[in-house]
């Protein structure tokens, strides 16, 4: 464990949101987290009204809510005004396209302004919104409709053409596609429609328990899940922005996650607003420049970014950053994969703040474990549980199957929640099985595997699972392998993750041949386009390797762990189940 | 080497690295990321390849000017002459 210390003086602490993090700790209920939200009558609630609504009402319709940067380097802003208005007229063309609450409405879409305008409308409405990333091929896009039961679509003319116009017959449930351009037939213009649309609507009145957001994450066998959140998130959302981030009113806040993964709708779009921070949304891709240039030119205060980007920054070196100003930088997080100690340090050097890593997951719905401003950062570890938060390391007792909470410290075991937080999960999509499984003896079973110091800091150890974690993306290695066994040459394919320096893992297949083909460079590049054809590039691999053969189990399972093992020089550990070896 | 010699090369690269897009079909003045639909680790592994084929520096610094495959094919003939 790293003993280095990144200590906070005073000036820092007084001025954070959170002073004083064991105060806080031992003072708080989610009761007290509840009365910073309004509310609507009758113990209603909607997160679109927690987000937008309440501010305009409270004479903020001019404030910037959304400055979105185009690829070329515009600006477009919208106040909390134009974004009311435009979330209502979005509501209001659902409601004339016949969409009713509860219905989902799924978008694919970059960072663009109809993105954050369509989720705000959708939960207006009283939808379930449920954002897809954009550079998933076809397949994942499929199984994350149809296990939804996608009822509209947002996407773009190029997404609709490239993705998704071939997988119309298999999703009886989509009614409506809404196409932010050029609509083609089978899609409805949405700028036509939003244009003749009235900007008034009434915000549905939500039970708190009812669904608002649809989130899927990969598992390690079998279809993605669909992670269930409802509006009673809202709480989470708002107070782990205010505490893990130190959001507040009038912050420019930037944070880089696409709009596909849960951080691009919790802290992309959710936590900002009902905490009334100006956002920053760029367009574009990474770009050491540009992002520089962002972080100077729109005097970004908070900014929520990831390990992959961070060490790309990094190599980049100093050099870049020569002549920029970032004093308005007064926070930085990050999010997504482990931050390496290294990282945490030279952003310390380098903007003369650290980057304060934090932990949580799509399950999680909100920041769970964090390091906070106010409090000393200890490099390569996640913090200390939210406010509001448990977390303990358990393990399960040998003999009786019984969960046991590990306490003594630097102990490994599984990292583990208290259940009860506004934004937990409420449900696997269809399958009460595996979400059941998740939880026990009041326990959240977060399958990361952990341990705690002697003064309450957590640090990750691995997954317990062979889930791989590519540039802050979960990918399940079942879906990647389930594209490559589609190709004819396949006979067997086992994928594991292998270490990067700058994504974390990257995403490796084994491959054993049909008889009749034989290993050739052709042959590699056809299976790599196979795979990105049908997955694409976030989740196809980016290194095939053949085999005579895989490991298996005597029931035919390949042995992913014996791979890594393999691949990364460890020992093999316990391999009684091997009946088949890798040749 | 002329600049045709360039495209081919930068094209040989591609190839490895997004074999599904067709090099005849996409755009060349587009947005090389969206044309042939590879995300910045795959960016990161082309220009990391193509420094190495040339035995060029290409710093991070330089990525912007690198934004489409007639961009990369001028980067690549400005520094290679």
């Amino acid at each position: 464990m790293e003993e280095t210390r990144i200590t906070k003086s005073d000036g820092v602490r007084i001025v954070s949101n959170m002073t004083d993090y064991d105060a806080l700790s031992a003072a708080f209920s989610w009761q007290q987290g509840r009365a910073l939200i309004d509310g609507l009558p009758g113990g209603k609630m909607n997160i679109a009204h927690e987000a937008v609504d309440r501010h305009v009402s409270a004479g903020y319709a001019d404030q910037l809510a959304l400055r979105w940067i185009t690829k070329s380097g515009q600006r477009h802003d919208f106040t909390y005004g134009d974004l009311q208005r435009e979330a209502n007229r979005f509501a209001n063309v659902l409601r004339a396209q016949g969409f009713q609450k509860g219905d989902r409405v799924y978008a694919l879409l970059g960072r663009v302004p109809q993105l954050y305008i369509a989720a705000l409308g959708t939960l207006k409405a009283g939808c379930t919104f449920c954002p897809l990333f954009s550079a998933f091929g076809p397949e994942p896009i499929r199984a994350r409709m149809e296990i939804g039961g996608a009822n509209a679509l947002v996407t773009s003319a190029r997404l609709y053409k490239r993705k998704v116009k071939g997988l119309r017959p298999d999703l009886p449930d989509l009614r409506q596609v809404f196409v932010i351009d050029d609509a083609a037939e089978n899609t409805l213009p949405l700028a036509d429609l939003m244009r003749v649309a009235p900007d008034h609507f009434k915000t549905e009145p939500m039970d708190p328990e009812e669904t608002a957001l649809l989130h899927f994450t990969s598992g390690t066998t079998g279809k993605p899940k669909g992670v269930v959140h409802v509006h009673d998130a809202v709480v989470a959302h708002n107070w782990t922005g205010h505490i893990a981030l130190d959001l507040r009113a009038g912050d420019i806040y930037w944070c880089t996650a696409d709009p596909g993964w849960v951080t691009g709708t919790s802290y992309g779009i959710v936590a900002p607003l009902t905490n009334r921070t100006s956002m920053i949304v760029d367009e574009a891709e990474f770009d050491v420049t540009r992002w520089y240039d962002i972080l100077q030119n729109e005097r970004v205060t908070v900014w929520y970014t990831a390990p992959t980007a961070i060490r790309m920054l990094m190599k980049a070196g100093t050099e870049a950053m020569q002549g920029y100003d970032f004093s308005a930088l007064r926070f930085m997080a990050s999010v997504g994969e482990p931050l390496n100690p290294e990282a945490v340090i030279w952003g310390n050097a380098s903007f003369g703040q650290p980057f304060h890593d934090n932990w949580w997951q799509t399950e999680t719905g909100g920041i769970m474990i964090a390091n906070y401003a106010a409090a000393d950062v200890k490099p390569g570890s996640m913090g200390q549980p939210l406010p509001g938060i448990t977390a303990g390391i358990v393990e399960m007792d040998g003999d009786s199957g019984a969960l046991r909470e590990v306490t003594e410290p630097g102990a490994m075991g599984e990292l583990a929640l208290r259940a009860g937080w506004p934004s937990m999960m409420r449900g696997y999509l269809h399958e009460q099985a595996r979400y059941d499984k998740c939880f026990r003896d009041g326990w959240y079973l977060t399958g990361d595997l952990a341990m705690r110091d002697a003064d309450g800091y957590f640090w990750f150890v691995g997954r317990a699972d062979d889930l791989i974690k590519s540039a802050g993306h979960l990918i399940g290695p079942f879906e990647v392998e389930s594209a490559l066994m589609e190709h004819p040459a396949v006979a067997e394919v086992g994928v594991i993750g292998i270490p990067d320096e700058t994504a974390g893992e990257l995403v490796k297949a084994y491959v054993a041949l049909k008889p009749g083909y034989e290993p050739s460079e052709d042959l590699r590049l056809d299976l790599l386009g196979h795979a990105r054809k049908h997955l694409g590039p976030a989740v196809a691999p980016k290194d095939i390797a053949f085999r005579q053969n895989l490991p298996k189990t005597r029931s035919g399972k390949i042995m992913r762990r014996l791979l890594k093992a393999r691949e990364l020089g460890l020992p093999e550990g316990d391999i009684s189940t091997l009946e088949s070896d890798e040749s | 080497m002329t600049r045709d010699d360039i495209a081919k090369a930068l094209g040989e690269e591609l190839v490895r690295i997004a074999p599904d897009i067709p090099l005849d079909e996409i755009d060349r003045s587009a947005e090389l990321r969206d044309e042939f639909d590879i995300d910045s680790i795959d960016f990161l592994n082309l220009v990391t390849a193509l420094g190495k084929r040339f035995a060029l520096e290409m710093p991070e610094a330089d990525y912007g000017a690198m934004d489409s495959f007639d961009h990369m094919v001028d980067y690549l003939a400005e520094h290679l002459s």
